[in-house]
């Protein structure tokens, strides 16, 4: 049993490798581009890292990252199947943009209204998401064009009903076109721990019980073991018995359906309305965010605390007389470096195995030798 | 000529690479003409006049022979005429008989070899490393191939020759030095050297024989297929006729062995068994329920196990740990899951049980695939698919790449569970295992099922003659010459 150990631990080591090879790289070419713009690079760091942790702060990356979280969740689950879901950003503000409609068309009470938009969210997350997933094992188009055209698509649609006299309202405020705004009723909880910092939202609940049944499902369940198997070997997959073709669409579907939460933090806990200011981009950011987090429900929950930690910081830099663009160029860093770093583990570790079962067996096989030659002598 | 045997995870291949500077050595030196040398990667090797020849062809099929030895030297003697010249005097000097204009996709499998014996000739090399080369042809063509590498030896070059068939080595190497677990264990002298003694030097254990004795053939037919035909597109998108009414009977306790040329067919009919290919018309019938229509899933779970051809495209998952290759194919079954949830803990458990009983050399379940050497993943799908009790156990090249010990363990797993009823479609390059294991055999030839033999009187020839389409209908041993039924 002794030797499973040293492997499970070797591997966790191999696991945390990545990540840290990955934001040592960072923070040096992060250093470099500072020195070469004539700033101090310590002094930028540490404002960065003494202002992130003000309280305010920390709510404040709290509630990015659960937008994050979702985002980065939807993406892996494609990931799992070696599916490149690049829609969830069209997905997640359609499925915002309709539920918001639907939720603004009716006042019901909070354990309906609630539900039912939300549910309407992943629905339209799950069809947008699906019609890609159809067309690649209908028509062998790559998801990753589809889901592009959809996200574009989808902008379109979004653009055409967002207007006044069709689903949305002018604002003659401060003249922003935005849905009809939810009743209170769809107003999602929050919690306030520090009454200066600002409220937590509540859906950071359903974000952490997404990320607990995304490992449920693909570790404990026979279903998550046939996607997995799918991701792995399309070819073990099938001479297995998995039906790999309906596997890419049921994936693309909870990919989508989650990508369709995305939008509901904002939605249910912020703005309580779609309008013209609604945030976008955020599925490509979190293509990087599952890539920092390998995939894993706990990696990809620290990925959206570092990015949700970025973003927060980066205003900061800004009003401090720092270019806000260098944490840019810290995110990209970031994530170029964890991909080139997860494969070099990956191989490191693979030959390592190799060599150390073989290792291994050499000595159990000298060691029964040696036996077998006393009892002979 | 130079024979290198051993078992397989031997280092064989290892070695193979580090000669042909694929791989660096940790400590040791290399000399050739004795010239200490050291390769960092194979051109470093080619330039020393070493080459090899890998046991999957590297060809181009819709480029000619010329356009196929030329490519990647360019610079020797250019792409046209000079090129040409040198390739049929090559060819010429040595016998290989290699047609420059043809195109690669038109050439046999012997053919395609040549060519490749030609590249590495092409390319001025002096020692020759073929990788188990016969390990694809039927007997008539091992012959012809030895022939060329005679030839060869005959105009003073060298021959590295890595092979499992033990009675090939001893035809033709002039020196044979067995490998055991990364270290030489002893050389023999082929003149002098029985096949069972060299056995004994590789693995420390006699020779097994695939022979079955007693026959267990009941008249209850376990899989009946009939009428089955298939097409497919091939490279060029053309629809080919790949199975054309095939139609067979395996009965409860008995071995139907399938031989063919590989690419006759016999990969897809084993898909179209397993449900992974669609045929266009025909019934499959496994004891007594019509299971043309039902998914790949379902026909595992009433009772098709599958040891493929091909292990790493389709019997495990080389990145995941053993326990989960265990569970793979088998998902719906006891122990790896109950209802909708997988049992991880029952799967491993099964899985230390599968890696005992199955002698599965591995220091741990957690290791992953990928790790264990081809023996040992092999011995890990036949006991997956062992431990679920099929009715039908598809066995496609089930020793292939597997060492002596393994394979006579293999081979007792088969005949053990066909004692109790087992029906075996098996599908084997290897003419003596295929003789020895069957029941009944059968030959295939171009997606048609052309002869059937008997395997306690078929030679390994005779049988190769049909498997070139030389020969039809029921094959007759006949002691006199050219007693083939036609």
């Amino acid at each position: 049993m002794k030797k499973f150990a040293k492997i499970d631990k070797e591997r966790l080591l191999l696991g945390l490798a990545a990540p840290v090879l990955a934001l040592l790289a960072a923070f040096i070419v992060t250093s470099l581009v500072l020195l070469a713009t004539g700033k101090q690079p310590f002094d930028a760091f540490q404002i960065m890292g003494s202002y992130g942790v003000k309280s305010d702060s920390q709510v404040y990356i709290l509630n990015k990252a659960t937008t994050y979280y979702l985002a980065g969740l939807a993406v892996a689950i494609g990931f799992r199947m070696n599916l490149f879901n690049i829609g969830v950003d069209g997905q997640y503000r359609l499925a915002a943009f309709v539920a918001a409609v639907v939720g603004g068309a009716v006042s019901l009470p909070s354990f309906l209204e609630l539900p039912l938009i939300i549910i309407v969210a992943m629905l339209v997350g799950a069809a947008w998401a699906g019609l890609a997933g159809l067309l690649k094992v209908g028509r062998g188009v790559s998801e990753v064009i589809a889901t592009i055209m959809l996200n574009s698509i989808a902008t379109a649609i979004i653009g055409y009903l967002l207007q006044p006299g069709r689903l949305a309202h002018l604002d003659a405020n401060t003249n922003s076109v935005h849905t009809t705004v939810l009743p209170k009723s769809g107003w999602f909880f929050t919690f306030t721990a520090n009454p200066a910092a600002g409220p937590i939202e509540g859906f950071i609940v359903i974000a952490a019980l997404a990320g607990v049944g995304y490992w449920f499902v693909l570790n404990r369940t026979r279903f998550g073991f046939d996607l997995r198997t799918v991701g792995q070997s399309e070819s073990a997959a099938q001479a297995s018995g998995v039906n790999v073709k309906r596997m890419v669409v049921t994936s693309m579907l909870i990919s989508g359906a989650v990508a369709g939460l995305v939008g509901m933090p904002t939605l249910l806990n912020e703005s309580h309305q779609y309008a013209t200011d609604f945030p976008t981009g955020i599925g490509f950011t979190g293509i990087a965010i599952a890539l920092l987090g390998r995939n894993h429900p706990a990696g990809i929950a620290v990925g959206a605390l570092l990015w949700a930690f970025l973003d927060r910081t980066s205003n900061w830099l800004e009003f401090n007389g720092y270019d806000k663009e260098i944490v840019g160029v810290m995110q990209g860093v970031i994530v170029l470096s964890v991909v080139v770093a997860y494969e070099l583990v990956r191989r490191y570790g693979l030959g390592r195995q190799q060599r150390r079962v073989g290792e291994e067996l050499a000595a159990a096989a000298a060691r029964k030798t040696t036996v077998k030659e006393e009892v002979t002598a | 000529m130079h024979a290198l045997v051993g078992e397989n995870g031997a280092g064989k291949s290892t070695l193979m690479k580090i000669l042909y500077g694929m791989q660096k050595p940790d400590e040791g030196t290399i000399a050739i003409d004795g010239e200490q040398v050291t390769f960092h990667h194979p051109g470093d090797a080619i330039a020393r006049g070493v080459g090899m020849v890998h046991q999957h062809f590297m060809l181009a099929d819709n480029l000619t022979v010329l356009e196929n030895v030329v490519l990647g030297s360019e610079k020797l003697h250019g792409i046209g005429a000079k090129a040409r010249a040198k390739i049929l005097e090559i060819s010429d000097s040595y016998g290989l008989g290699v047609r420059p204009d043809v195109l690669v996709e038109d050439l046999g499998v012997a053919d395609r070899q040549r060519v490749e014996i030609l590249k590495v000739l092409y390319r001025g090399a002096r020692t020759l490393i073929l990788d188990e080369p016969t390990a694809v042809l039927v007997p008539q063509e091992v012959d012809a191939l030895f022939d060329n590498l005679r030839g060869l030896k005959a105009e003073g070059l060298t021959v590295i020759f890595i092979s499992h068939k033990l009675g090939e080595v001893l035809s033709v190497a002039d020196e044979i030095t067995v490998i055991r677990r990364g270290t030489t264990v002893g050389s023999a002298d082929p003149k002098t050297t029985t096949p069972k003694q060299l056995a004994e030097l590789m693995v420390g254990s006699e020779l097994p024989s695939p022979e079955t004795r007693e026959s267990t053939v009941t008249d209850i037919p376990m899989l009946t297929v009939e009428g089955l035909r298939l097409t497919a597109p091939d490279a060029d998108g053309i629809e080919r006729t790949v199975l054309d009414d095939i139609a067979f009977t395996i009965h409860k306790g008995e071995v139907l062995g399938l031989a063919g040329v590989e690419g006759n067919g016999q990969a897809e009919l084993v898909e179209a068994v397993m449900g992974m290919r669609h045929p266009d018309a025909g019934v499959i019938t496994l004891d007594g329920t019509d299971i043309s229509q039902a998914p790949t899933r379902q026909r595992r779970e009433n009772g098709i196990g599958y040891v493929p051809e091909d292990r790493h495209r389709h019997g495990l998952l080389l990145e995941a740990p053993l326990w989960e290759n265990r569970i793979l194919g088998h998902v719906t079954e006891k122990p790896n899951s109950k209802g909708a949830l997988l049992d991880p803990n029952a799967a491993r458990k099964d899985t230390e049980r599968i890696v005992a009983e199955y002698d599965v050399r591995t220091p741990g379940i957690d290791v992953t695939a990928a790790s264990l050497s081809g023996g040992n993943q092999q011995k890990l799908i036949v006991g997956r698919e062992m431990s679920h009790h099929p009715k039908l156990l598809i066995a496609a090249h089930p020793t292939r790449g597997v060492d002596v010990g393994a394979q006579a363990q293999i081979w007792d797993q088969i005949r053990e569970a066909r004692r109790e009823g087992l029906a075996v479609l098996l599908i084997s390059a290897d003419l003596d295992e295929l003789i020895g294991l069957s029941d009944t055999l059968r030959v295939m030839y171009r997606g048609r099922l052309v002869a059937d033999a008997d395997p306690a009187t078929i030679t390994p020839e005779e049988l190769g003659s049909a498997m070139t389409g030389a020969a039809s209908g029921h094959l007759e041993h006949s002691t006199a010459a050219g007693g083939e039924d036609r």
